[in-house]
C-alpha cells in the first residue's frame, strides 16, 4: 500500500510538475522617470529578460544597465558612467515570489492584483522589497505591469552636490511585460 | 515514517528542481540575448587636452566650448604667471548623428576661423561583435585672417587665401583598456603654406626667427591617455612628435598634462601646455617653446552640452 501511495504521489507531483507552466519575456519594458528642473531624467530599456513560475509563483527580471536608452546622450553617457556605474555592475535585477498565487488564475482572462516580494539589487546593492503589481490574462496572453518608487540612497547611487538641485533622489519606475509560454 | 521521509524528500527534490529550472531558463534567455556590447566612454570629451579624442558628440548635442591659453607661468608675478595675458578660441560643435560631428570656432591667435568634420569608423564592443578598437577620423581646415596687405587706397585686403590656410587629416586609433585606463594614437598630416611670419609675443626665441620662410606639410605622431582617478576626474596626457624633416628649429613638439572634472552638462578641462594654439596646425606645428626652459602655459576648456536637435 505504502509503495502504491508513493507511486501515486509521485505521479501526482510529476503532473503537476509537467502543467506548470513557465511564462518568459525577452523583451520586458522598464522605463525610469524623475521630474527634474532642466530636464525631466527619462529612459527605457525595452531588453528586458523575465519569467514567471505559473505553479510556484517565482517571478525574475533582469536587465543590463547599459540597454536604458535617454534622448539626451549626455545624459546616457552620465548614467552609465558616474551613477549606475554599469561597467562595475552591468545588470540590476528582481528575485521574488508572488504572495497570494492563489488568486492569480493564468488561464482565465482578468486582471490579478498582486503583491510580490523579493530581493532587488541594483548597483550591487540588494535590498528586499515588496511591490504591487498587476497579472492581467486576455485571450491567453499574460501581462505584467507594475509601478514603483526607488529611493537612489537605498543602492548607494550617490548625486553629487553640485547637481542635487536637478535630480531627484526618488526615481519612479515603470514595469511593463508581454510573457510567452515556455515551449 | 519511512515513506514519509521518502516523500518528503521527494517534494524536496521537486523544488528544488522547479527553482533550477528557473534558474536555468533565466540563464538561457540572457544567453540568447547576447548583443554587442558597444565601449563608451572611452574619453570624457571630444578632446583629450588640445587635440581630438575618438569621441563624437551623439545626435542633436551642441557642444559649446570655450578655450583660454594664458601666458608661460615663467613670466612670473608681474604677469601674474602669465594670467594677465590669454588667448581664447570660441567653437559650437554639434552632432549630426551619433558617430559624425562637425565644428566652426574662432580663435585669438593669428585671428583664425576654422572647421572641424568627425567620423567615427570603428567601434570598440565585446559580446556578438568583437572589436578590440575605436577608430576615429578627423578633418580640419583652419584659416587666418590677420594675414592682409594694404592697397593703394589704403585699404586691408587680405593676402592669397592657399597662403592662409591650413588643413588637417587625423586618424585616432584607441582602447579603453579598463574602465580607469584608456590610450589613444593619432598620427595626422597637416597641409600647411602658412609663411612663418608671425611668433608668439612671449617666446624665448624671438629674436632668432627668419620671417618669410615658407613651411612644409607636417606629419605628426600623436599619443595620448587618461587615468580616472575617481568618477569625475580623470588625468589626461597629450604629446604630438613632429617628423623632424619638416620641423623647423624654431619650433617644438606640444606636450600637455591636464585634469578633466565633470559635473552634470559640464566639463573643466585643465592643463599645463607648452602649446599656445588651439587648432591642429598651431597647436602640433606652431609651438615656440619647450617645457625645459620654463614655457608652461595654463590653460582651460570649457565644455557645456545642450540637447537642440530631436534624437
Amino acid at each position: 500500500m505504502k509503495n502504491i501511495a508513493i507511486l501515486v504521489l509521485i505521479l501526482f507531483i510529476t503532473f503537476i510538475n509537467s502543467t506548470a507552466q513557465s511564462y518568459f519575456t525577452k523583451n520586458g519594458k522598464v522605463s525610469f522617470f524623475s521630474a527634474a528642473p532642466f530636464e525631466d531624467i527619462k529612459a527605457d530599456n525595452n531588453q528586458v529578460i523575465s519569467i514567471i513560475n505559473g505553479s510556484t509563483g517565482d517571478v525574475r527580471f533582469s536587465l543590463l544597465n547599459n540597454a536604458f536608452h535617454f534622448k539626451n546622450s549626455v545624459m546616457e553617457v552620465h548614467f552609465n558612467e558616474s551613477y549606475i556605474e554599469s561597467a562595475k555592475y552591468p545588470k540590476s535585477s528582481f528575485k521574488g515570489r508572488i504572495n497570494d498565487l492563489s488568486k492569480v488564475n493564468f488561464t482565465t482572462d482578468g486582471s490579478y492584483p498582486v503583491v510580490v516580494s523579493g530581493e532587488l539589487t541594483i548597483h550591487g546593492v540588494t535590498n528586499k522589497v515588496s511591490i504591487s503589481g498587476t497579472i492581467s490574462v486576455s485571450g491567453g496572453v499574460i501581462t505584467g505591469t507594475s509601478k514603483f518608487k526607488v529611493n537612489l540612497a537605498d543602492y548607494k547611487i550617490s548625486i553629487p552636490k553640485v547637481v542635487k538641485g536637478n535630480i531627484a533622489e526618488v526615481v519612479d519606475l515603470d514595469v511593463s511585460c508581454v510573457y510567452e509560454k515556455k515551449i | 515514517m519511512k515513506s514519509i521521509k521518502l516523500i518528503i524528500v521527494f517534494l524536496f527534490f521537486c523544488t528544488t528542481l522547479v527553482a533550477q529550472d528557473d534558474t536555468d531558463l533565466m540563464k538561457q534567455l540572457e544567453k540568447d540575448s547576447n548583443k554587442t556590447n558597444y565601449t563608451t566612454a572611452t574619453f570624457k570629451s571630444t578632446r583629450l587636452i588640445t587635440g581630438h579624442t575618438i569621441e563624437t558628440l551623439g545626435k542633436g548635442i551642441l557642444d559649446v566650448r570655450i578655450l583660454h591659453r594664458f601666458a608661460p607661468i615663467n613670466r612670473g608675478l608681474y604677469d601674474f604667471f602669465g594670467l594677465d595675458y590669454a588667448s581664447m578660441r570660441l567653437g559650437f560643435d554639434y552632432g549630426i548623428t551619433n558617430n559624425i560631428m562637425v565644428g566652426i570656432g574662432r580663435s585669438t591667435w593669428q585671428k583664425t576661423y576654422d572647421a572641424l568634420f568627425k567620423i567615427k569608423i570603428l567601434k570598440q564592443s565585446t559580446g556578438a561583435v568583437n572589436m578590440p578598437v575605436t577608430l576615429t577620423f578627423v578633418s580640419t581646415f583652419a584659416t587666418r585672417s590677420d594675414l592682409a596687405r594694404k592697397d593703394t587706397l589704403n585699404n586691408r585686403i587680405l593676402i592669397n587665401f592657399a597662403d592662409r590656410t591650413s588643413f588637417s587629416e587625423q586618424l585616432i586609433v584607441s582602447r579603453k583598456f579598463s574602465n580607469n585606463f584608456s590610450l589613444q594614437f593619432m598620427p595626422i598630416f597637416i597641409f600647411n603654406h602658412n609663411k612663418i611670419d608671425s611668433i608668439n609675443t612671449y617666446t624665448k626665441n624671438k629674436d632668432n626667427i627668419v620671417y618669410g620662410q615658407k613651411r612644409k606639410n607636417t606629419f605628426a605622431l600623436g599619443f595620448g591617455g587618461r587615468l580616472k582617478v575617481s568618477k569625475r576626474v580623470a588625468i589626461n596626457l597629450e604629446y604630438y612628435y613632429q617628423m623632424p624633416d619638416a620641423k623647423p628649429g624654431i619650433r617644438f613638439n606640444s606636450l600637455s598634462l591636464g585634469v578633466d572634472i565633470e559635473t552634470g552638462g559640464h566639463i573643466f578641462q585643465m592643463h599645463f601646455t607648452n602649446a599656445n594654439g588651439m587648432t591642429e596646425k598651431s597647436f602640433i606645428t606652431d609651438t615656440d617653446d619647450k617645457w625645459r626652459d620654463g614655457y608652461i602655459r595654463f590653460g582651460f576648456n570649457i565644455s557645456r552640452v545642450f540637447k537642440v536637435g530631436k534624437p
